[in-house]
């Protein structure tokens, strides 16, 4: 009933093209944002923040980052565990060397050379497509645990081969180390997700999306019309990179505190974040979003009904975790392939005509 | 730029400038298969410029060679009265010249409103922090070349699909997209390859009053392939005809229907 676009009317083209064109979404919007600033900080619980929102956070900036490369710019990539490795290790790197420097700017920075390595790995794309460019970045992903497990240099030559996360502190409060509060983990990822949610929406909606779109869709038409591929793939690349890297340094300082590349950074991280784009909806924002709250949620979920409400075994349940998260992965892309933003667009469709749909 | 000397007035009143484009003697081959054989013509500013042939004569090869997606192996391309170097495709439509494609190039995840904005893309330079912010030059520019768009889409008659999924029209509707995104670069030179391939009568008339409008407003020079020889020799100033890759006639409609190897290609001819 209150779903409607009639009487909505854009009178001008900022107003037409902006993000959310139907005053409820934008009323919407605003609201969850008052929600996440203001209310969530005060009532989060160590529980909360460690099991459910801080990953989340992180986890959807990882999806924002690959979505737009695999989404937007049709570019397969596996590598991004390996590149959230990067992230995390330039960020390590960063902290201990320049210890007075703000972990603010640790992070954007990490966020850089990520992309600048990322960028170098989507080199090959120019010449390869498609599953054969999954396996070149697959290499890369293999490449860079190997480098951040070999070369002592990059965890300061530590006995464990471990990285420690320094403590830092953000206006005076502590968001990396032990004993930081569970709202100030949460606040610092609110702000970088929200920061690559508007950057990455406004991206892509303006030239250089339309430049990633038209080369997913049809590489040699958006040749003809004017397209660089070269500079339109390897922007997607490095944007991309920008992001997992930020996500990968959050990962580490902010949410793990101490990590081993091989355990946190290893392949099934670039399947997690791939499965979270696919499941949420590719070329989707909204479905970073709704992918990375999935695939966070669903095994928290499975393991309080299995262990807190049928009383199983922890071990048992933790097995058919697995089992059950896989079946629903495979059912979800059976009879939605386009993903839960498929599912949102359709359900809105229908409410815009509800209760009359004929 | 080019010599504006020669430049005449049609019987219907359009203005017919110099030489814009030359081929001179291309040849293209794949591997043994000669597609082109030593072939030239000109395009002239401002005219409607058919090729026509039988299947496999060459046409679409040729208008690949002047987009840039195949490299002749002799011969040279004229354009505005400069020799062109070998070029990609992206700078040979940085040059001005768009095109259309016989089987329809859109991009069908994307609306028609991105589709035709795509045709912008070269007239758009906000720096990616601009773009990132939304703020300043992304933003104006938006504006700015959404206003061209739209007068494409008014000119074409496509308002009420514009926010439609290129994916759901029907095969007429696309067509008339794919135009409209070549439409919107603004281009000198527009390529049309086959854009009536496929229509029923009153989807070809509607798509032969738009080309005859485009050419007549905004003085766009047009090369373009076609089947149905009443729409070419309607709507066309000059026409090539090609066959086995050669070319067997050049001249006005009138000359090429009455020229002998253009009416034994077309009918064929007895083998005595």
């Amino acid at each position: 009933m209150f779903y409607r676009e009639s009487g909505d009317f854009s009178e001008t083209y900022p107003a037409d093209s902006q993000t959310f064109p139907i005053k409820f979404d934008r009323y919407r919007y605003y609201a969850v944002l008052v929600v996440a600033f203001l209310i969530i900080p005060f009532i989060i619980n160590d529980y909360w923040a460690n099991a459910i929102l801080v990953p989340f956070l992180i986890y959807a900036i990882a999806a924002i980052g690959l979505n737009i490369l695999v989404g937007y710019c049709g570019q397969v990539s596996l590598g991004t565990g390996g590149f959230m490795a990067v992230g995390a290790y330039a960020c390590y790197k960063l902290m201990t060397s320049f210890p007075d420097v703000s972990i603010i700017f640790h992070i954007l920075i990490s966020g850089g050379i990520t992309a600048a390595v990322v960028a170098l790995f989507g080199l090959p794309s120019l010449r390869i497509k498609g599953f054969y460019l999954a396996v070149a970045t697959l290499a890369a992903q293999f490449f860079l645990v190997w480098l951040f497990n070999r070369v002592a240099w990059f965890y300061n030559y530590s006995a464990s081969g471990q990285i420690n996360a320094p403590d830092r502190t953000v206006f005076g409060h502590l968001v990396t180390g032990p004993n930081t509060d569970a709202w100030a983990k949460y606040m610092i990822c609110l702000v970088f997700l929200t920061f690559a949610g508007i950057v990455a929406r406004n991206l892509t909606r303006g030239s250089l999306g339309r430049k990633w779109s038209a080369i997913r869709d049809m590489d040699i038409a958006a040749e003809i019309i004017g397209v660089n591929p070269l500079s339109a793939k390897l922007s997607a690349f490095a944007i991309s990179g920008f992001f997992i890297g930020i996500s990968g340094a959050l990962f580490f300082s902010v949410y793990l505190g101490a990590v081993e590349v091989g355990e946190a950074f290893g392949i099934q991280k670039s399947f997690l974040v791939l499965f979270m784009i696919i499941i949420g909806g590719l070329g989707s924002i909204f479905g970073s979003f709704a992918g990375a709250a999935f695939m966070v949620l669903l095994p928290v979920l499975l393991k309080n009904v299995l262990v807190g409400g049928l009383g199983w075994d922890t071990a048992l349940a933790a097995h058919l975790e697995f089992i059950i998260v896989g079946a629903l992965i495979i059912v979800f892309l059976i009879a939605e392939p386009h993903g839960l933003a498929q599912l949102w667009r359709v359900a809105k469709e229908k409410l815009r005509l509800w209760p009359f749909p004929h | 730029m080019f010599d504006q000397s020669e430049s005449f007035v049609t019987e219907d009143g359009r203005t017919i400038g110099g030489v814009m484009m030359e081929m001179k003697n291309i040849t293209l081959r794949f591997g043994g298969v000669v597609a082109i054989k030593d072939i030239s013509f000109d395009v002239r500013e401002g005219e409607i410029r058919a090729i026509i042939g039988p299947n496999g004569a060459g046409k679409s090869s040729m208008l690949n060679v002047i987009s840039g997606f195949y490299h002749p192996q002799d011969g040279e391309v004229w354009y505005k009265g400069g020799k062109r170097p070998p070029m990609k495709p992206f700078e040979v439509a940085r040059q001005g010249i768009a095109r259309t494609f016989q089987n329809i190039a859109l991009f069908e995840g994307m609306t028609v409103l991105d589709n035709v904005m795509t045709g912008r893309l070269n007239h758009m330079k906000a720096g990616i922090l601009s773009q990132a912010f939304w703020y300043g030059k992304a933003q104006r520019e938006e504006t700015e070349n959404r206003e061209i768009v739209e007068r494409v889409i008014d000119f074409l008659e496509i308002q009420n699909i514009r926010k439609t999924p290129v994916g759901r029209l029907p095969y007429g509707l696309k067509k008339r997209v794919e135009l409209a995104r070549a439409l919107a670069a603004d281009p000198k030179l527009l390529l049309l390859d086959e854009p009536m391939a496929g229509m029923n009568v009153e989807e070809k008339e509607d798509m032969s009053r738009f080309i005859l409008d485009v050419n007549d407003e905004f003085g766009t020079t047009i090369v373009l392939i076609e089947h149905d020889m009443s729409v070419v020799m309607d709507i066309s100033d000059r026409v090539v005809v090609m066959d086995y890759g050669k070319k067997i006639g050049d001249g006005t409609p009138k000359d090429v229907r009455s020229n002998q190897a253009v009416i034994d290609a077309y009918l064929g001819v007895a083998h005595d």
